[in-house]
Order: C-alpha cells, then structure tokens, then sequence
C-alpha cells in the first residue's frame, strides 16, 4: 500500500517536472479550459442566485392572490367579495392590494406603483426603489412626478428603499391609497386583486379550489406555483444559454484531443525513454492521468473563482443583460455568494468530464509506446 | 421536457459512458474470439495493449457513473420546486414511471462496476491473464445495463410534465398506501430492527469466518447485499423518522439536506462503500483455485473483508447514533 | 547458464505484404558472470536479439528463460516487472531525459518502484560519485560532454542493482579514448559478478580482452560463437 501511495508521489513529482518544462504548450491548454470553466461557471452561479434571490422575496409575499377575470382578462375586484368569501379555514388574513403599473416616457422605463395601506405615507409623499432614484437621480425630500391622463402630481420623496433585495424592488414606487386612486381613477371599494394569508402550506390548494367554487369569476394565483414557475424559466434560460455554449465546449474538446494526440518528438521520446528504462503502460497512464488531473483541477478553481468573484463581486458585469432581461432600470445588487453540490457536479460534467473523455484514447496511444522502440 | 443544465449533463453523461462502453465492448469481442495468450504474434500483443483502454475506459466510465447518480439525486432534489406535490426529490422521481427504474439501475451499474473492476484488478496480477474471457463477458453483459439506463433516463426527462401532480414521500412511504415503499415504510420498526442488525450479524461472521477459514467469500458478498438492502429499508422504515424527528416522515432523500445535519451522507457513504468491498471481496475470493491469482487473492481478498467489515461497522454504530440522539420517541409503535 | 533462448523467431508486420522476418530460429545459451558481444552489421537483428533478451520486447515463437523462469510469453505487465528488477540498459544515444538534472535522470527507473525517497537518493548519489559525477550531481543534462553523458547512463542502468548489463552500440558515439575508458569501466561491472550483453561492430569493443565470448551474427542468424 504505502509503495503505492510513493509511487503516486513520484508520477505527480515526475508529472510537474516535465509540465513546468513545456510551459508553453500547456499554458494555452490551462488558458483555454479556465475560459471554459469560467464561462459556464458564471452562468451557473448567476442565474442560481437569481433564482434564489426571486425565492427569498417570494417568500415573503402572500399564499394566494385572488384576481377576478371579466371575459378572461384581469379585472378590478370589489372589496364585498372579501365578504363573499365568507370564513374558510386556514386563511389568516384576506386583503385588498392596490398596484399597477407606470410607465415614464422620459426614461423609457416602467414602474410598479403600489398603494400600501399598512405604511404611514401622506397623499403627498412617496417612497421609490433605488433604480428609480439612480436613474432620474432623485434623494430623499426631493419631488418625483407622475403624469395621469390630464393631470401632473408631484410626491416629495420619503424614503428610498433599501438595496438588499434590489432586484424586485428596484423600480417600485409606494404611494398612499387615496394619491393612487385619484391618478388612476380607481373608484373606493374596488382593488387590483385580494391577498390571502394561509398558515399551512398543505392547506393552499384546498382553500383555492373553495374560493373558484364560492366564486366562480375569479382566480386564485398560488405562490408556489409563481415559485415554481420561476424556478423552471431560470433553469430553462440557463439550460438555453449552456446549448449556446455547447459549441464553445465542442472547440475545447477537439482542441484538448489535438493537444493531447499530437505529441511532439520531444514528448514521444520522453515515454520511450521512459518504457525503455522500466515504466510500465500502466505507469504512463498514471502520469498522464495525474497529468490531466492537475490540469483540470487547476483550470476548474482557476475558472470557478474567477467567476465567483465576477458573479458576487463585480455584479456579473459581462452578461447581466443576456439573464436578466433588457431593463433600463438595472437592479445594482450584490447577490449573496453560495455554492451547492449540485452545481459543482454539473460543472465537473459539462467540463472535466469531456476533457477526460476526449484525452483517454490519445493517452493511451502514447503509453503503449513499444519499449524498444527507443533502441530503433 | 426540461432543459436544465444538470439535466444536460446527465443526459450527455449517460450518452458517452454507453458510447465508451460499446466502444469497449467491440474490443472486448475481438479479445473474446481472438486472445491467446500463448502466442506472441502481434495480433496478440495488440489485443493485450487493447486491455489497457478497456480498463482505462470501464475506470472512468464507472466512476462517471458515481457521480451521475450524486448528480441525479442532487438534480431531483432541486426540481422538487417544479411539481405541484414535490417537496424532495421523491416526488420528482414519482413525475412519471421512469425516474424510479432509473435511479435503480444507476445503483446496480455501480455495483455491477465494482464488480467489474475488482475482477480486472485481480486478473491483471495473474501472469497468464486467467480471467480476460470471464470480465470481458461481464462487461457485454453490463453494456445492455447502461444503454437501458440511458434510455430510461432520457426518457424520464423528456416526459416530465409539469402539470402532472406528484406525489411525495408524504404518500409514497406512507404506512396506508399501496405498493412496495409503502410496504418497506409500514415494516414496523421491531422487524427492521431485526432484518438489518441480523443480517449485520451474519455478515460480520461471515466475514470473520472468511478472515479465519479463508472460506465462503461469496457467502460474504451474498450477505453484504442482504445487509445493504435490509439497511436501505430500515433508513425508510425507522431511521429516518429518527433524524427527522417527525413519527410519520418514513424518506431516503431528505436526510440528505441540509436541515437534517446531511445525516444521510453519513449513512449512505459507509453504506455504499461498504457494500462495494464486499462484492469486490467476494468476486476475487472466488477464483482462489487458479494457481497464477492463488498469491493475489490470499492478499486482497482478506483486506477486502476486513474493509467491508470496517465500514459496515461504521455504518451501523452512526445508524445506531442517529436513532439514540433523536428526540423522537415512538414508544405507541413500540409493541 | 543464464539465460537460454531456444528456436527463436520475430516477425514484424506479420501478415502483410511486407512482411520481414529480423531474427530466424536462434538457440543460444549466455552465461552468467561474463561478457558477451553481439557482433554484426547494422540489419544483422543483434539489437532485436538484444531487445527480447532484455524482456523489452516479445519473441513472435520459441521459448527464452531467464534461469529457470519462462519469459517468452509473458505479458507486457510482467516483463516489465521482471526487466526492471533484472536488467539494466545502456543505449547508444544514452538517451537521457533533456531538462531533468543527472540526478533525476538516474533515479528515472526506480520511480515506479515506489521506493522510500531518501533512500533511493542516497544510492542514487553513491553511484553519482562513484562514476566521478558530483561536481555535475545537480546540473541539467544536457550541459555534460559525452563521457559524462555515458557514465550517468551507466548510473541509470544500475540504479535497481540489476543482476544483467545490456548495453547497445554503447561505443557509437565516443571516441577512441572515451570507448576504451568505457571498456574500463565494464571490467569493473563484471568483476562485482554483474552479466554483461553487448551489440557491437566496433573493434575496440570485440577486440578487447574484456569481452569474454563474441556471438556473430547475420541476416536474423547467429554464424559462430
């Protein structure tokens, strides 16, 4: 056993000696596999912390949002059907929300405006997502206007929302109830949608097919079924932009099989040598294996870091624009850095798995060198 | 059909492992109709260089097939998001009639592969290459395995519909339902108890009968199955509502998270570890009668027993652990 | 006797229509504990004879043991396994590893052995200065001058202690002066009881009163010995 271990060290000792003297070769080779890492690494990471972003905001949103439909388009709800609905078991609390959105003709942007009546705001006075202040540069107690059909208003700006969870709240605008339904012209008694509180997630469905059963214009919007669809169109976007890079990868697989069957003399005399003086197939196949192991290894944290820090720290700057769709007003948030099993595994696949595979026959071509080859 | 990376990693994985092993398989019928060892033509010393890419190729495609089926289990977990009625990766494998099937026979190619290498190992030590007919056969019949296998799990994904309503451990391993889980997780604690501490006893004196008698090896492996098997049974009948500390959550996957400490880690690496030497153990115990492995299988096979023995051990006193330390007390199914 | 190769035969491109037959039913006995050169032309098949003695390659027939052990036959595997314990090689080129130090290049055939490291580099360095080498222990080889070159050849050849000597054209590439000196040193390896093989068709090397049997051969035949 212990022999074993020894001889490993001897291949590695042996495989960094003669790595180190062909640094040209084998740093275009690390060069080009760190890219490769790098790339799929920083999609990975920055569309999984997107998605979990969206989660730990939905997260706080409620169970079930109830919209009425009038010939299958969205429609205000009155609030007596708050009352319609009548007591059902499970739901907490049952709330009419006023929102929509606004669009600004000056920035080209859009804004969800909401109409909280749980925040202390006077008709006069709004509170807007950092985006919105970035982009027209606004601080607090300066005025923010929004146009209505005729009209002009003018809010003195309370507050500006914390960046933390910037990606949703980036271009929120919050108002009072009554400002909202004098720009939009949404009568008292009517609401965007109804939102209901339920305590026990296995009791979700069950109230939702109680309300379309009470209620048969309307219809109920679960949060996990919004979690869930988010979850399945960040995993879909990623899985759209790897098949985009499956070519990238096709080029690295045929570039890793050329560097590793195209031997130069120098190599190929090395391993007669080397057979001649006692090796064994089986001992190059090692070296080269250890060979491809530090290679990869080395590519793979290179490249992982190297995206970690794009990703956490610079805000992914090299493609936000491809994953996050074309917004004016970009969200400037740092996501919070993770790493998970599942990721690194996928990446182990999408790229030491096929350097390996494209390098197996090749390797193995050289160590079956004849012995007395050298001797010819 | 869902286009996640992990899904078209798995997808591209199954592919080229069953591209490198029919490649393998096509040397391995040359080597079948053609090897002879006595001869030193260079048909011959070909096909005896061709052995080396065999290896090589089986080595990496088994050990891709590890990680696939860590990759598969991880990627069902974070689908549980996607289904209505997932909340592990049960009810992802529930999505449709394939994902079970699937994971089942990512198991036994594992097992199948350590089978298969520990059998190369030993034959690499006999002069004479005793068992290049006997592994080469084994690997033709493993190739249908994994070519299945790719079917199955392309199928799988391609047929996930995500209108479908799952269901979850909540009712697969529930004591009321109908089916072979439910039947594992309704074992009461008492007969699981009994079926995996007995079936470690058998394997430990076996496996110290081996150590002493160098006799019964395949005994010893026939036991590491039924220990395996028995101890994947008790996780789903009474350890995991230890760890979960809840008396009617009878599910594999969810110890693996990382509410419940990765406790399932912790069992299943011992477990599965442990259950690989010992068919290892057995399948080169076996060929102790040929006079060119005598030697080799007198050293291997017994450190092969005693490893298995180690981490069957390991695996039963974190078993024994994870039980004692819960809070859970389940004194009424306690009769 | 040592080693004893009997009806043997190598046939390279077998089946084909360039088919070449390099050695032709050769039986031939070495004894252990003296010098033997393989005399003949270049073509004669000496270095193919040579390369299946010393295990490096495998006879198409016929049947060569190394004492009592059967070697023809054996598989690559464990012909290397017997060839590193067994034999030691000198080539003509010397054929040393370019950018690794002479002390590594000598330690080249133990890697795979395993070995404890301080103790394969203490005897690598007590064959390093036995040949006269330390001054040049630690330099790259490609900075030694050919009888310099030669002798951590030797070294290499000797790391594993190997029981038989084989060495190819060893002369080919030093002068008068350097062969003799290599002669020198031969002498010295067989009279610590080491076998030793030799091709050659240099006189200075057949003609010396070190070589103690001549074996010539022609076209893949031995014509006297």
């Amino acid at each position: 056993m212990i022999e074993f271990f020894r001889k490993q060290a001897y291949l590695i000792d042996f495989t960094m000696s003669s790595l180190l003297r062909r640094k040209g070769k084998n740093f275009g080779l690390l060069l080009v596999y760190t890219l490769i890492v790098f790339m799929l690494a920083s999609v990975m990471l920055f569309s999984h912390s997107l998605r979990k972003e969206a989660g730990i905001i939905l997260q706080q949103s409620p169970e079930i949002i109830v919209q009425r439909l009038v010939a299958g388009r969205h429609a205000l709800i009155p609030a007596e059907y708050i009352q319609k609905m009548g007591r059902l078991r499970g739901v907490t609390s049952k709330k009419g929300r006023l929102w929509g959105y606004f669009y600004n003709p000056v920035v080209k942007a859009n804004y969800t405006v909401m109409a909280p009546d749980h925040l202390d705001l006077s008709t006069t006075e709004v509170i807007i997502g950092a985006g919105i202040a970035r982009t027209i540069g606004l601080g607090i107690g300066d005025y923010f206007t929004m146009r209505s059909n005729n009209d002009t208003f003018s809010f003195q700006v309370k507050d500006i929302i914390e960046r933390n969870s910037e990606l949703v709240t980036t271009d929120l605008v919050l108002i009072s109830p009554k400002a909202y339904r004098v720009i939009t012209g949404i009568p008292e008694g009517q609401f965007t949608d109804i939102v209901l509180s339920v305590r026990n997630p296995r009791e979700v469905r069950k109230v939702a097919e109680k309300l379309v059963q009470k209620l048969p214009d309307i219809r109920p919007v679960l949060r996990e079924e919004i979690l869930r669809t988010y979850d399945s169109i960040f995993a879909w976007r990623q899985g759209i932009v790897f098949v985009l890079l499956i070519g990238a990868l096709l080029a690295f697989v045929i570039f890793a099989w050329d560097k590793a069957s195209g031997l130069s003399a120098e190599e190929k005399r090395e391993i007669g040598i080397l057979k001649a003086v006692g090796w064994e197939s089986a001992d190059i196949l090692h070296m080269k294996f250890w060979e491809g192991i530090i290679i990869s290894l080395s590519a793979f944290m290179l490249g992982y870091l190297a995206a970690y820090l794009h990703v956490f720290y610079s805000s992914a700057v090299l493609f936000e624009s491809v994953l996050k769709g074309w917004a004016t007003l970009y969200p400037q948030f740092k996501l919070v850095p993770f790493i998970d099993g599942l990721q690194i595994a996928t990446l182990f696949f999408f790229t030491i798995f096929p350097y390996v595979v494209a390098t197996i026959i090749p390797i193995w071509k050289a160590s079956v060198t004849d012995p007395d080859a050298i001797m010819r | 059909m869902f286009l996640s990376p992990a899904i078209l990693a798995l997808i591209l994985v199954s592919a080229v492992i069953s591209l490198m092993l029919i490649l393998a398989s096509g040397f391995a019928i040359q080597v079948l109709q053609k090897w002879n060892i006595n001869s030193g033509s260079e048909l011959q010393l070909n096909l005896e260089r061709r052995t080396y890419l065999i290896s090589t190729l089986l080595i990496w495609a088994f050990a891709s097939e590890l990680i696939s089926l860590m990759l598969f289990i991880y990627n069902a977990e974070s689908m549980s998001g996607q289904f209505v009625g997932a909340m592990c990766a049960t009810g992802v494998l529930n999505v449709n009639e394939w994902g079970w099937p699937t994971l089942f026979l990512k198991i036994a190619i594992f097992f199948s592969g350590t089978i298969w290498l520990a059998l190369n190992y030993l034959d690499n030590k006999g002069f004479d290459y005793p068992l290049v007919r006997v592994k080469y056969l084994l690997l033709l019949l493993i190739v249908p395995m994994v070519i299945t296998e790719f079917y199955m799990q392309t199928r799988y994904f391609m047929e996930m519909n995500p209108d479908v309503i799952t269901s979850c451990c909540g009712s697969l391993f529930s004591v009321d339902a109908k089916g072979v889980a439910s039947e594992v997780s309704s074992l009461t604690p008492r007969q699981a108890i009994i079926a995996m501490y007995g079936s470690g006893l058998l394997l430990m004196l076996s496996g110290t009968w081996y150590l002493l008698r160098n006799k019964g090896g395949l005994l010893f492996s026939l036991f590491g199955l039924t220990a395996f098997i028995t101890a994947i049974m008790s996780i789903i009948s009474y350890i995991s509502l230890y760890i979960y500390e809840h008396p009617h959550h009878h599910c594999p996957f969810c110890i693996l998270k990382s509410g419940h400490d990765y406790a399932g880690y912790t069992l299943y690496i011992p477990l599965f570890l442990a259950t690989s030497l010992a068919l290892a153990a057995g399948t080169i115990s076996y060929w102790k009668k040929i006079p060119s492995l005598n030697s080799s299988v007198a050293v291997y096979a017994p450190k092969l027993v005693y490893l298995a023995l180690i981490f069957f051990n390991i695996f039963y006193i974190l078993a024994t652990w994870w039980v004692w330390q819960s809070n859970l007390t389940m004194e009424s199914i306690w009769q | 006797m040592l080693i004893s190769l009997s009806d043997i035969n190598k046939v390279f491109n077998q089946g084909k229509h360039n088919e070449f037959h390099a050695i032709r039913d050769i039986s031939l006995h070495i004894e252990a504990g003296k010098v033997t050169c393989l005399k003949g032309s270049s073509g004669s098949g000496k270095t193919t004879l040579l390369s299946m003695i010393g295990c490096l390659s495998r006879p198409t027939s016929g049947r060569i043991t190394l004492e009592n052990k059967i070697l023809s036959g054996l598989p690559e595997r464990f012909l290397t396994d017997i060839r590193r314990h067994t034999f030691g090689f000198i080539f003509q080129k010397f054929n040393l590893l370019q950018g690794l130090s002479v002390l590594e290049n000598v330690m080249l055939p133990a890697y795979p052995l395993g070995l404890n490291h301080k103790d394969l580099k203490a005897s690598a360095q007590k064959l390093i200065s036995h040949f006269g080498l330390d001054r040049v222990m630690n330099n790259p080889v490609e900075w030694l001058s050919g009888g310099e070159s030669q002798r951590v050849a030797i070294c290499r050849a000797l790391i594993n202690d190997p029981q038989i000597l084989i060495a190819d054209e060893p002369t080919a590439n030093l002068d008068t002066r350097l062969s003799q000196e290599f002669m020198g040193l031969l002498d010295e390896l067989r009279k610590t009881g080491k076998t030793i093989l030799i091709t050659s068709h240099d006189p200075i090397v057949f003609n010396s009163p070190v070589v103690d049997r001549i074996v010539e051969m022609q076209d893949g035949q031995i014509m006297e010995s």
